[in-house]
C-alpha cells in the first residue's frame, strides 16, 4: 500500500514526542540516586502505577498485533487477549506482594533475596537481558510499521527514531519518567480505543464498506481437463497459469499489464476471481498487481460479502450496539484474503486470494490455530502450549516485575495490580471490536497485519488516525523504555555491581545504568530493522514463552518450596532459556522466517511453553534436591 | 550492595492469610482457564454455539474470563484489606 503523510498527523506526532521528551527532561533533574533511577524512588501512587502497568503491558503487541491478528484471523487473535489478561491473575494472587516485599531495584534482587548467590545474579541477569531483547524486537518492528503511514517514512527510520528517543528517555531519567510516560500513554490508549470502538458501532457494517473501495471483478471461465482454456472477456487474454495446494491461479494480460486470478468452481459454474499480487521479478523489479507501487493498484481490503441482520440480508446494518455488532458479524459472510507464494518463470509471486468465510467460523477458534477438523495432535498441543505461555508469561516479564518496586508497599503493589487488570481487561475487550471492525471496513494492508488498528482509525478521519498513531507510537516508546530500564538494571546493577563486584558509588550505578541503556537501545534498533514484517503479537508470544520458562519456575518455587536452593534456581533459569530458545529456533515458524520450508523444521511446534516450562520446574526440583547440603533460606524469609 | 526493599512499610501479620487466599483464588481461576482451553481443543464446535444474548460460547467464555479476573481481584483485595486491618491494628503494627 502507498502511504501519504498528512501534515496534521505529523504535527500531532511531533507534539507527542516533544511532550514525552519534556517529561523526561523534567524528571531527569529530580533523578540523582539509584533508587530514583531504577525504582522511581518507590513512592509512585498505586493508581498511577496501575495505569502505568497497563502502559507497560499494552505494548505494540496488544494494540497493533492483536488488532491485526483479529482482523485477519477472527476470534483466534482474541485468544491472545484472553491469555495476556489471564496472566495477570498469576501476577496478582502469587507474585505481586512477595515481589514487592523481597525486591529493591531488579527482578534478580527479589529472586536472590535469601540466597545472595553469584549464580543467581548471573543467570537471572542474563535471563532478564534475553527476555527483554525478545520483547524489544516486536516493539521496534511495530514502531517501524507505524511511521510508514504516519510520516511516510521507511520502516528503518521508525525503528531508529524510536530507539533514539527511548535512549534519551531512559538515559536521562530512568524509571520515574518511564512511569509517567506509561501512565499518560496507558490512559490515552484506553480512551482513544474506546472512541474508535464507538465509531465502529455508530458506523455499523456496510457492503461495500466505502464508495472508493475497490470492486473486485469476476470473469466466467471455461475449464477443459483442469485447465482454463477460455474466458468470458474480450479485454483480457490468458498469459499463464500456476497451481499449488491452495488452488489454481491464472495470469491474465490486459494492455500489457499482468494480473492474477484464482479459479473458483461453484454449483457447476467456473469463474475467475480477481486476486492481489506482489511480484518480485527475476530482474529485481517489484510489481503490485502488475504495476509499479506508485500506481496504487495494491488496494486496501476487507469487506462483508453478505450482511445478515435478524435473518434478513441487508446492505448495511446502521448503528449497532456492541453485542449487535458481534451478532451481525456472526450471521454474515466476510471476505478474508489468504496468502500463497509460488514461482512463475523465475518470478516470485506472492498472491492473496479472496476467501469468503462465514461469520460463525470467524467468531470461534480455528482459522489460525488448527484445533478443529483439520487439526492434528501436534497442532492442538501447540495451541495449548501458547495458552500456557501467555498465562504464565506475564508475571515473569522483567519490565513488569520491576514496576512492583516503584510503589510504597506490598498493599500498594496489590492495589495497582487490580487497577492494571481492570484497565487492561477493558482494553482487551475493545480489541475484539477494533479487530473485527478493521476486518469489514476495507482498510487492511495485506502486507502488514500490524497496521489494522491505525488504518481503521484512518477510515474514520485523519484526526483520529493521527491521535491513535501517535498514541501507538508512544505505546512503543513507553514499553521500550520499560524494557531498557529492566535490561540496563540487569547489566549495571546485577552484573557489574553484584556479580563482578565492581565497587560503584550510588551515582556510579546510575551512570552505569545509563551507559547500559544506550548499548541495549542500539542493539534493539539493529534487531528491529532485521525482523521487519513479522506479526508483533506472534513475536511477543514467544517472548512470553521464554519468560515463563526461564523465570516463573524460579519465582514460584522460591516462594513456595522450602527446599529450593540457589543452584536449583540457577539451573532452572538456564534450562528454561535454552529449551525455550532451542524449540523456537527449530520451529516451523522460524524456518519460514529463515526462508526455509516450514515442514522441514525438526521440531513440529511453534510454541515451546508446554515443554520448556515443566522442564525448568523439574530441573529446579532435581538440582535443589541434589544440593540440599548448600543450605536453603528459612520459610519465614521466603514468605516475609 | 544491599538487596532490601526500596521502601519500609513495617511488619505485615496477614501474610500467611493472604498467601493462602491467593493460592485458592489462583486455583479456581486456573480451573476455569483450563476449562476454556479444554473446550477449544476437545470440542471447538461447542465454542460456536449461541448461548447468551445472541453470542456464542467463545465470546461469552472469553469475556467471562476477563471479567472474572477483575471480580476475583476485587474480592481478593477486599478480604486482604479486611484481614490486614484486623491483624495489624490488633497488634498495633504500623502498616
Amino acid at each position: 500500500m502507498i502511504y501519504n503523510a498528512s501534515p496534521f498527523a505529523v504535527m500531532i506526532f511531533v507534539a507527542f514526542v516533544l511532550g514525552v521528551l519534556w517529561l523526561s527532561s523534567y524528571f531527569a533533574k529530580k533523578t540523582t540516586t539509584s533508587a530514583g533511577y531504577y525504582a522511581a524512588g518507590g513512592d509512585i501512587h498505586w493508581g498511577v502505577n496501575g495505569i502505568a502497568f497497563a502502559g507497560d503491558y499494552l505494548s505494540a503487541a496488544s494494540f497493533l498485533g492483536i488488532c491485526g491478528m483479529i482482523a485477519f484471523s477472527g476470534y483466534d487473535g482474541f485468544l491472545y487477549s484472553i491469555g495476556y489478561l489471564a496472566g495477570w491473575v498469576v501476577a496478582l494472587f502469587i507474585v505481586a506482594e512477595p515481589m514487592k516485599r523481597l525486591g529493591k531495584y531488579t527482578f534478580t534482587d527479589a529472586l536472590n533475596n535469601k540466597y545472595n548467590s553469584k549464580g543467581i545474579h548471573l543467570t537471572s541477569a542474563i535471563s532478564t537481558l534475553i527476555v527483554s531483547l525478545c520483547y524489544l524486537v516486536p516493539q521496534m518492528v511495530g514502531a517501524g510499521s507505524l511511521v510508514t503511514p504516519l510520516l511516510g517514512m521507511p520502516h528503518y527510520i521508525g525503528v531508529i527514531l524510536v530507539g533514539a528517543i527511548v535512549i534519551f528517555i531512559v538515559a536521562t531519567a530512568g524509571m520515574a519518567s518511564t512511569t509517567y510516560v506509561q501512565f499518560i500513554k496507558g490512559l490515552l490508549l484506553i480512551v482513544a480505543s474506546s472512541v474508535l470502538s464507538i465509531a465502529i458501532f455508530v458506523h455499523g457494517i456496510k457492503t461495500p464498506p466505502s464508495e472508493d473501495y475497490h470492486k473486485f471483478q469476476t470473469i466466467n471461465a471455461t475449464v477443459t481437463n483442469g485447465t482454463v482454456t477460455a474466458i468470458d472477456s474480450d479485454a483480457y487474454r490468458i498469459a499463464g497459469a500456476q497451481q499449488d495446494a491452495k488452488g489454481h491461479y491464472v495470469k491474465l494480460n490486459k494492455a500489457g499489464v499482468n494480473t492474477w486470478w484464482r479459479l473458483v468452481e461453484e454449483d457447476g459454474n467456473t469463474y475467475l476471481n480477481e486476486a492481489l499480487t506482489v511480484v518480485n521479478s527475476k530482474d529485481g523489479n517489484v510489481l503490485y498487481n502488475g504495476e509499479p507501487k506508485k500506481a496504487e493498484k495494491f488496494y486496501p481490503v476487507g469487506h462483508a460479502s453478505k450482511i445478515m441482520v435478524d435473518g434478513e440480508e441487508v446492505t448495511e446494518t446502521g448503528s449497532v450496539s456492541p453485542f449487535k455488532f458481534l451478532t451481525a458479524i456472526e450471521e454474515s459472510t466476510i471476505v478474508r484474503f489468504e496468502k500463497t507464494i509460488f514461482m512463475d518463470n523465475g518470478d516470485r509471486v506472492t498472491l492473496w486470494f479472496q476467501n469468503p468465510t462465514s461469520g460463525q467460523d470467524i467468531m470461534k477458534p480455528g482459522l489460525r490455530f488448527k484445533v478443529g477438523e483439520d487439526s492434528t495432535f501436534m497442532s492442538k498441543l501447540d495451541f495449548v502450549s501458547l495458552m500456557i505461555a501467555l498465562f504464565f508469561g506475564t508475571s515473569a516479564l522483567p519490565h513488569i516485575l520491576i514496576r512492583y518496586h516503584t510503589v510504597s508497599s506490598p498493599k500498594a503493589a496489590r492495589k495497582s495490580t487490580i487497577v492494571a487488570i481492570s484497565s487492561i481487561g477493558f482494553f482487551y475487550i475493545l480489541t475484539l471490536f477494533m479487530g473485527l471492525g478493521a476486518m469489514v471496513t476495507g482498510v487492511l494492508d495485506l502486507q502488514s497485519s500490524n497496521m489494522a488498528g491505525p488504518l481503521l482509525a484512518k477510515f474514520f478521519g485523519i484526526a483520529l488516525f493521527s491521535v491513535i498513531s501517535a498514541i501507538a507510537f508512544a505505546t512503543v516508546l513507553g514499553t521500550v523504555s520499560g524494557l531498557i530500564v529492566a535490561a540496563s538494571g540487569a547489566v549495571a546493577h546485577d552484573l557489574i555491581s553484584n556479580y563482578f563486584g565492581v565497587p560503584l558509588t550510588d551515582k556510579g550505578q546510575v551512570k552505569a545504568g545509563k551507559i547500559a541503556a544506550v548499548v541495549v537501545g542500539v542493539f534493539a534498533i539493529f534487531l528491529g530493522i532485521l525482523f521487519k514484517g513479522i506479526n508483533v503479537s506472534f513475536l511477543v508470544g514467544l517472548a512470553f514463552a521464554v519468560a515463563a520458562s526461564a523465570n516463573l519456575p524460579a519465582i514460584i518455587m522460591m516462594l513456595f518450596w522450602k527446599k529450593t536452593t540457589a543452584k536449583g534456581i540457577s539451573a532452572s533459569i538456564v534450562v528454561g532459556i535454552i529449551s525455550a530458545l532451542t524449540i523456537i529456533l527449530l520451529s516451523p515458524k522460524t524456518f519460514e522466517v529463515y526462508g526455509l520450508i516450514p515442514s522441514d523444521a525438526p521440531i513440529p511446534m511453534n510454541n515451546p511453553g508446554i515443554i520448556s516450562i515443566p522442564l525448568s520446574f523439574i530441573t529446579l526440583v532435581v538440582v535443589s534436591l541434589m544440593t540440599q547440603k548448600d543450605g536453603v533460606g528459612t520459610e519465614e524469609k521466603r514468605l516475609a | 550492595m544491599g538487596h532490601g526493599p526500596a521502601s519500609d512499610w513495617g511488619e505485615d501479620k496477614a501474610i500467611a492469610y493472604k498467601t493462602k487466599l491467593g493460592l485458592w483464588l489462583f486455583l479456581v481461576y486456573v480451573l476455569v482457564y483450563i476449562g476454556f482451553i479444554w473446550i477449544n481443543v476437545a470440542s471447538p464446535k461447542t465454542m460456536g454455539k449461541i448461548i447468551f444474548a445472541g453470542q456464542n460460547l467463545a465470546v461469552v467464555y472469553g469475556f467471562g474470563l476477563i471479567a472474572l479476573a477483575f471480580v476475583m481481584g476485587l474480592l481478593y483485595d477486599y478480604f486482604c484489606a479486611k484481614k490486614e486491618d484486623e491483624l495489624n491494628e490488633m497488634e498495633g503494627v504500623d502498616k
